[in-house]
């Protein structure tokens, strides 16, 4: 299984359209932890160069989710640290947050992953990740010239994307 | 009504000085905290790196499936962290009590080595104490 994609993925370049909402970035990675969609509306602070950035974010959201399944005060069988999990097995956390940010995560069966990362005092934003998860399968999985585990390069979805988190409050 | 699952206090480095379990299912041994506490301080730190705007200090809340966890950080680097139920309030009152506690009663005491493991008979009595669900929901006030 391929891990963290190779070096030739790299998602499609983030088209800054400046919004002014609240939305900071999204990202969409599939199983394999290749970044499918990067974009941003509002990002002043970069730290790292593309590719390292979305490695970082896979890595953090792979290490969190097997830390709340090792945590999970409910269950009683507890599996080692860090073995991988297919999507939807063990607990999973829906969102965390920070002083200046707050991540929204959503993992599909199918093990895609979609995180939006928005304003910290935004409300919860499960329903709005299932939305943007419709638009994919409409716009992207839908879409016959669409290959799977490839970046996504459509200007209408894009434009339905930016549309939909403009209009989140 | 509030239930507590858990508390950890980690020092600057990452290592667990304290830990306390108060009813989970599945007790985690000691190792298993350990780690548990160590990945936790890796995930905060890596938190502030992707943060896209700056002066972000680190999760303070991860909202899981059936937990939730309240995370503060002091002026130090020490991390105290409670696992709750989903929706439980007053967390941050309650942590920042505990790290009073923790001034009060380890940090004063004289036999305590810095970064050490807490082994303070007065801080977990008076950390009973705070934790007892009444008490918990008086913070609120």
């Amino acid at each position: 299984m391929q891990f963290f994609g190779g070096s030739e993925i790299s998602p499609s370049l983030p088209a800054s359209t400046a919004a002014g909402n609240n939305a900071h970035m999204i990202y969409v990675f599939n199983r394999n932890g290749v970044c499918l969609l990067y974009r941003e509306w509002n990002r002043p602070v970069r730290t790292l160069n593309a590719q390292q950035d979305h490695k970082l974010m896979f890595g953090l959201l792979f290490s969190l989710k097997s830390l709340t399944t090792k945590m999970d005060p409910t269950s009683l069988e507890k599996r080692n640290l860090g073995v991988p999990q297919l999507p939807g097995q063990g607990c999973s956390f829906h969102s965390f947050h920070t002083n200046t940010y707050k991540l929204s995560f959503m993992e599909t069966p199918s093990g895609i992953k979609i995180i939006l990362v928005t304003h910290p005092r935004t409300g919860d934003l499960r329903d709005p990740l299932k939305y943007i998860y419709n638009l994919y399968v409409e716009y992207v999985v839908k879409n016959p010239l669409y290959t799977p585990g490839t970046p996504i390069r459509f200007e209408l979805f894009n434009t339905a994307l930016d549309q939909y988190v403009r209009s989140l409050s | 009504m509030v239930a507590i699952y858990g508390l950890y206090i980690i020092n600057k480095s990452g290592g667990l000085i304290f830990y306390k379990d108060y009813g989970s299912a599945g007790r985690m041994d000691t190792n298993d905290s350990l780690r548990v506490a160590s990945v936790w301080h890796s995930m905060h730190a890596i938190s502030q790196q992707l943060s896209p705007v700056v002066g972000c200090l680190g999760i303070e809340l991860l909202e899981a499936d059936t937990f939730d966890l309240h995370c503060f950080q002091s002026l130090t680097g020490t991390k105290f962290f409670v696992v709750c139920e989903p929706g439980a309030q007053h967390m941050e009152g309650l942590l920042k009590l505990i790290y009073e506690l923790y001034t009060d009663y380890v940090l004063k005491n004289p036999f305590y080595e810095l970064e050490m493991p807490i082994r303070c008979e007065l801080f977990e009595i008076h950390l009973t104490e705070a934790l007892q669900k009444d008490r918990v929901a008086l913070l609120g006030r």
